[in-house]
């Protein structure tokens, strides 16, 4: 017994070592240091488990080590800061799985009481919907299956449906855990909770996947920490609960940038826009890049807004280039970075650093709006709803509310746009009809390349 | 009586790790979440413990697939984390 009493003793150790780590990610300086020692208390916590009296046989243990690193390895290494989304996607879809296969690893490996079966159930069930749900995410990020938003007649009354058959299942199983006998409302329990994983994420539309991809990392915490209830393991409960919170801060500042309800995001798609009921007046100002630089020459402080147009025209690169020659020019360039540009929660932010954006430029949105009327010349690129006014004076509109980064504020918008076509939301932008907004058409990367170009003379 | 002792910790550490992360910049939400899916790979120290015990094949498969994929979030997590946190710089 003594031994186990200094695994659990060390797996206080590893808790403290993630929970400092979390900690050393408040900030950008310390955060990879963070980070590290958060991969320490794993690699304790992983060895001092080895030395557990139960173990007898280590060689499925090292298939599944060797296995499980060379996969997770590659995956790190070889995706790109676009594809971040899909990788975390497809992670918690993982930690959903392996809790549910712990959990039935528990099941067939011994007696169980009720109690326990509840227990191994409940894991069962949050981890197979974080599976099947953070699968259909991940095909609707990749684009491997339509990202539209699957709506149906009915759709709640079915889910509810499955939720209760799963409820009712579970309660049957429970006061009979029996493996042999009491199999087949355990088989709908795991059936109608990989079901329920698919149908919850269908009806969520592509543009409101950070949310989802949020959501399900907090479940992928709280099916750790279910399977730390199903072996009385307080490490797991620790470290599940950790990542529980932290997936629902993020959704919770997802919804909240995009002005809607959790329950909005979750059972109604992003729907068809409603016409907007008054014309923009003014007429757009179209400019070459000759003229921005124009412009950009003689300002004195610049903040670039970018959107994920950005990202898609792979222009950050180019960007960057722009931001080191306004500054050579005596300029003060900022990054104002709105909550939902990009994909997932911090997106633009990994984007932007891997053009090689140092951090301290980077400002959030609530620090920048209230200086924007001092600003020069702010430059918008691919980025068209969160600039969008209407969000704050049309009560018509839909996304009124929705809180923007107030370029419309600054000296002078520059707005790089492909086209005059509309943004996610489908609406006009009365950004684009101001006085004091000029319009460079084209594409993002050639128009910034233009204007770089212009400065080097 | 465990129920209850369990509980108790899973209140506590929820009410931490509220706390924690909602002191994290938006700057860094994307590795707050790659480093989030690696600590919730330490479903791995159960895991490990079912796929090595003395018991039914059916457990040891199950616990050797669950070994597999709560590595590789460990793994992959921790290093995808490190890869973008290396990138944040500071101005030269």
């Amino acid at each position: 017994m003594s031994g186990q009493l200094v695994i659990n003793l060390i797996y206080i150790l590893s808790a403290g070592l993630f929970i400092y780590g979390l900690k050393m990610l408040t900030s950008p300086a310390t955060a990879r240091q963070g980070n590290r020692l958060s991969a320490i208390g794993m690699l304790i916590a992983i060895v001092v488990t080895l030395f557990d009296q139960n173990i007898v046989d280590f060689t499925w243990i090292i298939v599944g080590l060797v296995v499980g690193s060379a996969i997770g390895s590659i995956a790190a290494r070889r995706v790109e800061m676009t594809s971040m989304p899909e990788l975390v996607a497809l992670f918690n879809g993982f930690g959903g799985l392996a809790s549910v296969t712990v959990a039935c690893a528990a099941l067939f490996g011994s007696e169980v009481s009720t109690g326990l079966a509840a227990t191994i159930i409940l894991s069962i069930l949050i981890g197979s919907v974080t599976f099947t749900g953070s699968l259909v995410a991940y095909g609707k990020l990749s684009e491997t299956i339509p990202s539209k938003a699957v709506l149906f007649a009915g759709q709640r009354v079915v889910n509810g449906a499955i939720l209760l058959s799963i409820i009712v299942a579970a309660v049957i199983f429970s006061l009979n855990p029996d493996t042999t006998s009491g199999s087949n409302a355990f088989w709908v329990v795991i059936g109608l909770s990989f079901l329920l994983g698919i149908m919850v994420v269908i009806p969520i539309g592509g543009a409101d996947m950070p949310v989802v991809i949020s959501l399900l990392n907090s479940y992928s915490g709280l099916a750790a920490c279910a399977a730390g209830f199903v072996l009385n393991n307080n490490l797991l409960i620790v470290a599940g609960s950790l990542v529980g919170a932290s997936g629902m801060i993020l959704t919770n500042i997802m919804c909240k940038a995009m002005n809607r309800s959790l329950g909005n995001v979750l059972f109604s798609g992003f729907g068809a826009v409603t016409q907007q009921a008054d014309a923009i007046e003014g007429e757009v100002k179209p400019v070459v890049a000759a003229d921005a630089y124009l412009i950009l020459e003689a300002a004195s402080s610049v903040a670039i807004v970018p959107g994920y147009g950005m990202a898609v025209a792979q222009a950050q690169h180019a960007v960057q280039e722009l931001a080191e020659q306004l500054e050579e020019n005596g300029c003060e360039v900022r990054f104002a970075v709105h909550p939902v540009a990009g994909r997932m929660p911090g997106h633009m932010n990994v984007l932007l650093a891997e053009a090689n954006v140092p951090y301290d430029q980077l400002v959030e949105m609530d620090d920048i709006n209230p200086q924007m009327g001092g600003i020069d010349v702010a430059i918008v690129i691919g980025a068209n709803d969160v600039v969008n006014p209407a969000a704050l004076d049309q009560e018509s509109s839909p996304i009124y509310g929705m809180p923007i980064i107030h370029v419309h504020e600054a000296g002078t918008v520059i707005v790089l746009k492909r086209s005059m076509a509309t943004g996610f939301a489908g609406l006009d932008n009365a950004l684009f009809y101001g006085d004091n907004t000029r319009m460079l058409f084209g594409d993002a990367k050639e128009s910034v390349m233009g204007m770089v170009a212009e400065f080097k003379g | 009586m465990e129920i209850v002792y369990l509980s108790f910790i899973l209140v506590l550490a929820i009410f931490l790790g509220f706390e924690l992360i909602s002191k994290v910049p938006s700057t860094l939400h994307t590795p707050l979440m790659s480093g989030a899916n690696a600590i919730s790979g330490i479903t791995v120290v159960g895991a490990l413990v079912a796929a090595g015990a003395d018991q039914e094949t059916t457990a040891t498969i199950l616990g050797t697939a669950a070994v597999t994929l709560a590595t590789i979030n460990v793994v992959g997590g921790y290093m995808v984390t490190d890869r973008m946190l290396a990138m944040f710089k500071k101005k030269h």
